[in-house]
């Protein structure tokens, strides 16, 4: 089949954007949508112009380093798909693809579809962890979990980051991330000890990096590949009432983000 | 050259006690003015990292990609091995160190499996109070599963996600401890060079990969955690950006390479759709628990799957490997794989798969347990397939996967320059010619949580470290190497992509240097691979500056290395006149066709020394010892 | 990089109304009482199907309990400013989040009421005041004479007017869609939310949405068909 790509191409963070077309003739139905924009780069690169620019490494849906819009739907039209397992029978021959970066305050742009998600980094910085360093371990049949205890866990734990999530809110909110890691530790006896601490930083550096507010629509879920449910934004919601409403005195300052890239920084 | 690789003397399972005890401590006051650079945050450095900065040191910890947690071991699907004994089926740290011996064959070092047996223990307490959830049983106890080349359940899982949250635990750790300084983390950093001043490695040169900036970054003790090179077979079942860079321009600064034509061919991967194809995707081999592999007996039977009657099959594992069934080592079931697929029995639109079929364990335990079981896998299946494999057979074949060479290390994971350690997949050290299912993850845990926090201090406390900056003579030399060889790259500005040199470079590794070698196509191979390397160094094209986001630069300085490490590791394959796990040498085979070791001649480590361009390695060999399991001609009958 | 810094003490409600969590918790509070409001009036009006008489003496009644009513009044007022102040601020940072709009975008998962929650509110909020105008205040009592205590009079002459029975129909219309996501929206707001109950809750959310504004157009409609004269 022929498709035609419109594609975002901006140079570097500094430089203005704007929309490409391209027409990719010879799709195969049975490529990914990344092995078609390889197909579409070879052809770029033969005719010695730059290749455009897109994040990805695993190819099978569990990194989370790909990802952008296709046709305003975060990963494209498949549900629980990321673009890289997004195979090319979900398009019809002569369709055009308007392929779009995440746009969000908190993923500052770098070049052509690829983002800069460091904010992702420092919320789970911020608190998103539980605090056992090695060796202070107990056996591992110690800590009795039942097994839906365990599955609701896993459920939020799935979360690759890809910030797919962030993408499709109309708000431009963190939540779905944010809250799928404070579940993920909270529903765990292992998380239990940290709660109101790891809420009250994880929320904090949340809003600190200037995501929107969560207003529970579901378009997060919606393109969510591991879709993560809903509910986890209501765990964090919990937790994070529960810790405000219990004095603390021991709150550390969010971190403030950093958009430089230069490496001298450190 | 000797290599001493430093085996604890006394019965092995003291050994690693009585290493721990030989060695010097660091004063805790003292940890923070030691600098550390960890290249790599997978499960090897994520955890080393994490690690080192609880204890105190003063950590630099970088990855290529955006985020930590985002390194290739977040893909292993099936699970981990420990010698936990939760199922009470017989299972012991000796049974552990004894399967992964013999499953690699006989070529890896006792000591070092033993270890990695001893600790795997721990990893698993470790991995669950970081609140990684593995599979329970109703009771709330973990539970196991079993994996190729064993009889007893050791594995624990996490859904088919267990590499995934196993990394996630690290990278949690690794980020808390970013929150309490003693980590700095820089990501979208690519180590470009290592920097040896007075025979001691201190630093390395990186790339920013967003800037292009270089930059120089001095420590007392360098960590490789890179991850393996199965990528220069361009198709893999490796992230893209998996990379030999690190590891090979350590090897040319003076670290040895062993192994290296010790590679993994996984069985069950999708098979190849077409041309443009640019990974391959793992099936876990978990699957091979439920799932029944078979061919039409018939040549070329074009039959559907379902209209082949159960006696016009050929169930060839089970009926060749009673014993293992299914569940024969990794090689094993490659190559007979290949076998059939040569004999014209292959499956699929190529001929080039086979079946693995659910229709009795659906029938046995019915599709909501399999669907528990691996639900994920199946709907990954489907999602690229296009196919139901609740309904049809799956069709898989085998790929390249993991990597058992990589750098010489002795028994402290040092390598043979002093102050750099490779950890994980990186090194060569536990799993020999063959690596058991679920054994990386544990290994690569080991190595970052439980091994290198001791025996870095070590080093550490027995070492003087002079004053080196970025002005040292020694250090502007590699930068100006460094800045050189990317210039030249952007310079070219020929006709020839860099995918393509990458895809032509990977069909002759894998055509000659694959699931069968022999020496006379090794031969072949290593012409045709230098006339590539000559062709790229002249002929290929890489649009766009130095000073940006440049993937193809990237990809270029990757594809550059591969090329190198293509022809050495088919000198290693073409020298070593056996066969023996994952290296198939045809005129080495028993009879009936399974892999013939020959100990007498090649009961040792391979370990190749960089000895400028156009000059032939040098091979150095550590002698291995059985003393524990005795090398006999592996069975899995 | 970041070592750890302790952070200044500081009010933890300050700190709660300044997140963004902090204030969807408001706004889900103040929507529950709003919500509370809206049933118990509903309540209230519906005695207009039984007569004069008797919703005249239930008007009369809250004006015996003068200081209970202003009460609740107060209460609501600072309800509504609440919720109105804590929309007003999201819906700005909301655009901050996101400075470069896309080209092209599609809802695939959300509700038509969730993704108009902020026109719903702000027109609803409209037709409050209008309402409180007519029905209350008596400035705007179009084509017939407000009498201040006799309520089914004003309510009568006034629904009798078409345009004002149809604002009042497309404005509780709206007032049903802000219901519907926001009911059950609040819940997820304070934490209460379990996936074994969403779907009950959402429609639980929907069913209630329908039967308050059934029951409050019911009236002008009726006023309209000549059934309440
Ligand atoms: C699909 C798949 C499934 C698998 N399933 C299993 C399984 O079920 N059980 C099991 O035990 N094993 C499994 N394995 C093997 C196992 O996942 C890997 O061997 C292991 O995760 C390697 O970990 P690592 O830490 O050594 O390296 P990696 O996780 O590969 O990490 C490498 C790190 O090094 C960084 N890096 C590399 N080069 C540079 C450079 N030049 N500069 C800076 N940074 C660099 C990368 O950014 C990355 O952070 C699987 C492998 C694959 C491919
Ligand atoms: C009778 C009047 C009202 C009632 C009963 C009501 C009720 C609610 C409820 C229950 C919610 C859900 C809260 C949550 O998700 O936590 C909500 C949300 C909202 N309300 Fe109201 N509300 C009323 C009036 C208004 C007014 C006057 C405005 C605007 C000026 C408004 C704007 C909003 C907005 C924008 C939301 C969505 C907020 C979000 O989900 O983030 N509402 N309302
Ligand atoms: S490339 Fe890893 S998730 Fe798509």
């Amino acid at each position: 089949m022929k498709l035609t790509l419109k594609i975002w191409r901006q140079k570097t963070h500094k430089d203005k954007g704007a929309f490409v077309s391209y027409t990719v003739d010879h799709v195969d139905p049975e490529m990914s949508m990344l092995e078609c924009l390889d197909v579409l780069n070879e052809t770029l690169t033969e005719r010695g112009e730059e290749p455009v620019a897109f994040e990805h490494d695993c190819r099978e849906g569990i990194c989370g380093s790909c990802g952008f819009m296709i046709n305003g739907v975060a990963h494209g039209p498949e549900r629980a798909t990321t673009v890289c397992q997004l195979t090319m029978r979900h398009f019809n021959d002569g369709q055009e693809l308007v392929l779009e970066p995440w746009r969000a305050k908190a993923f500052p742009a770098i070049k052509d579809l690829v983002v800069d998600r460091r904010s992702f980094d420092r919320i789970i910085e911020s608190g998103g962890y539980i605090s056992v360093s090695t060796g202070q371990a107990p056996d591992g049949n110690t800590i009795l979990v039942g097994k839906e205890t365990a599955d609701q866990a896993m459920d939020a734990a799935a979360c690759i980051g890809c910030g797919a999530c962030v993408a499709a809110c109309p708000n431009a909110a963190a939540a779905l991330f944010t809250g799928a890691k404070i579940a993920h530790l909270s529903i765990l006896p292992q998380g239990k000890p940290e709660r109101d601490r790891r809420a009250l930083h994880m929320v904090a550096q949340m809003n600190a990096e200037l995501f929107g507010n969560c207003t529970n629509i579901g378009e997060c879920t919606g393109v969510c590949p591991k879709e993560i449910p809903l509910e986890v934004i209501a765990t964090m919601n919990r937790d994070y009432l529960r810790a405000s409403w219990k004095k603390r005195e021991d709150l550390e300052a969010t971190i403030p983000p950093a958009t430089e890239w230069s490496a001298n920084r450190t | 050259m000797t290599l001493d690789a430093k085996i604890p003397s006394g019965p092995i399972e003291l050994a690693w006690d009585k290493a721990r005890f030989d060695m010097k401590l660091v004063n805790p006051a003292n940890k923070r003015k030691h600098s550390l650079i960890v290249v790599g945050s997978g499960l090897a450095g994520g955890a080393a990292a994490a690690s080192l900065g609880e204890l105190g040191y003063n950590v630099k910890c970088f990855c290529f990609q955006d985020s930590p947690r985002r390194a290739h071991s977040i893909a292993a699907q099936g699970g981990i091995n420990a010698a936990k004994n939760y199922p009470n089926d017989g299972e012991s740290i000796y049974r552990l160190f004894y399967d992964t011996v013999k499953g690699g064959d006989f070529r890896a070092r006792e000591a070092n499996v033993y270890r990695l047996a001893q600790i795997s223990v721990h990893i698993i307490d470790q991995c669950v109070a970081q609140g990684v959830p593995f599979a329970r049983e109703y009771g709330g106890t973990l539970t196991n599963r079993s994996f190729g080349g064993a009889q007893v359940s050791r594995t624990f899982y996490a859904r088919g996600q267990t590499g995934q949250q196993l990394l996630l635990g690290a990278y949690q750790a690794l980020e808390r401890q970013v929150r309490a300084g003693t980590v700095t983390m820089i990501p979208r950093t690519e180590m470009l060079d290592l920097i040896v001043i007075d025979g001691q490695a201190r630093g390395i040169v990186a790339r920013n990969l967003v800037t292009g900036e270089l930059s120089v970054h001095i420590a007392d003790a360098v960590i490789l955690a890179t991850g393996g090179y199965g990528n220069v077979y361009y198709l893999s079942t490796n992230a893209k950006g998996s990379n030999v860079t690190a590891s090979w321009r350590a090897y040319k600064r003076g670290a040895l390479f062993a192994n290296p034509c010790f590679t993994q061919i996984h069985p069950t991967c999708i098979p190849v759709s077409g041309d443009y194809q640019s990974k391959l995707t793992l099936m876990s081999e978990s699957l091979r628990n439920d799932g029944r592999i078979w061919v039409p007996k018939m040549k070329g039977d074009q039959r559907s799957p379902d209209q082949i009657p159960e006696d016009e099959r050929d169930y060839y594992l089970e009926r060749r490997y009673p014993s293992f069934g299914n569940l024969v080592p990794r090689d094993v079931a490659s190559r007979n794989a290949k076998a059939v697929c040569d004999e014209g029995r292959g499956v699929g639109k190529s001929g080039l798969g086979v079946y693995l079929d659910f229709f009795d364990a659906i029938a046995r335990v019915g599709e909501k347990t399999i669907r528990e079981r691996y639900g994920n896998l199946f709907d990954m299946y489907q999602r690229i397939t296009d196919e139901d494999p609740y309904k049809v057979p799956m069709r898989i074949y085998p790929a390249i996967h993991y990597t058992m060479g990589g750098l010489w290390v002795d028994y402290q994971l040092q390598s043979t320059i002093p102050g750099l350690f490779v950890l994980g997949e990186a090194n060569f050290s536990d799993h020999g010619a063959n690596r058991l299912g679920a054994s990386a993850l544990m290994q690569g845990l080991s190595d970052g949580y439980f091994v290198i926090p001791y025996t870095v201090g070590n080093y550490l406390a027995t070492n003087k470290f002079k004053k080196v900056d970025a002005s040292h003579s020694e250090v502007q030399s590699v930068v100006a190497a460094v800045q050189q060889t990317t210039d030249k790259l952007l310079s070219i500005r020929g006709k020839r992509t860099v995918d393509s040199f990458h895809r032509e470079l990977g069909k002759i590794v894998w055509d000659y240097c694959g699931m069968a070698r022999t020496a006379q196509g090794l031969e072949t191979a290593i012409g045709k691979i230098r006339a590539l390397r000559e062709e790229f160094w002249q002929n290929v094209t890489v649009p766009g500056s130095g000073d940006d986001l440049n993937q193809s630069l990237e990809k270029a300085g990757r594809v550059a290395d591969f090329f190198e490490l293509a022809e050495l590791m088919c000198i290693d394959a073409r020298e070593r006149n056996e066969s023996c796990g994952g290296h198939f040498r045809e005129e080495y085979q028993t009879p009936d066709g399974e892999a013939q070791r020959d100990d007498e001649r090649y009961s040792y480590v391979a370990a190749w020394g960089y000895r400028g361009p156009g000059n032939t390695p040098e091979l150095t060999k550590e002698p291995l010892e059985f003393n524990y399991v005795h090398p006999s001609q592996r069975s899995y009958k | 990089m970041s070592a750890t810094a302790a952070l200044p003490r500081q009010n933890r409600a300050v700190t709660f109304w300044q997140s963004t969590n902090g204030k969807k918790v408001v706004m889900a509070v103040t929507g529950a009482m709003m919500f509370l409001f809206v049933i118990g009036h509903l309540l209230g009006n519906l005695q207009v199907f039984e007569g004069p008489e008797k919703i005249n003496a239930y008007a009369h009644f809250l004006h015996t309990i003068g200081e209970v009513l202003w009460l609740v009044r107060i209460t609501l007022i600072v309800a509504i400013v609440l919720h109105i102040t804590a929309t007003v601020q999201l819906a700005l940072r909301s655009k901050q989040a996101r400075p470069v709009g896309y080209s092209r975008k599609e809802a695939i998962n959300s509700s038509y009421a969730s993704r108009t929650m902020y026109w719903s509110g702000p027109i609803v909020l409209a037709f409050i005041i209008f309402h409180l105008l007519q029905f209350t205040a008596g400035y705007i009592h179009p084509e017939a004479q407000f009498i201040e205590g006799d309520v089914y009079h004003n309510l009568v002459s006034g629904f009798q007017v078409w345009w004002v029975s149809a604002w009042y129909i497309f404005a509780i219309t709206l007032l049903g869609f802000h219901l519907r996501h926001g009911l059950w929206s609040m819940f997820q707001s304070v934490g209460l939310a379990h996936p074994r109950h969403t779907l009950a809750l959402k429609n639980a959310a929907f069913l209630i949405a329908t039967l308050i504004v059934l029951g409050y157009i019911s009236i002008p409609i009726s006023i309209l068909l000549g059934i309440v004269k």
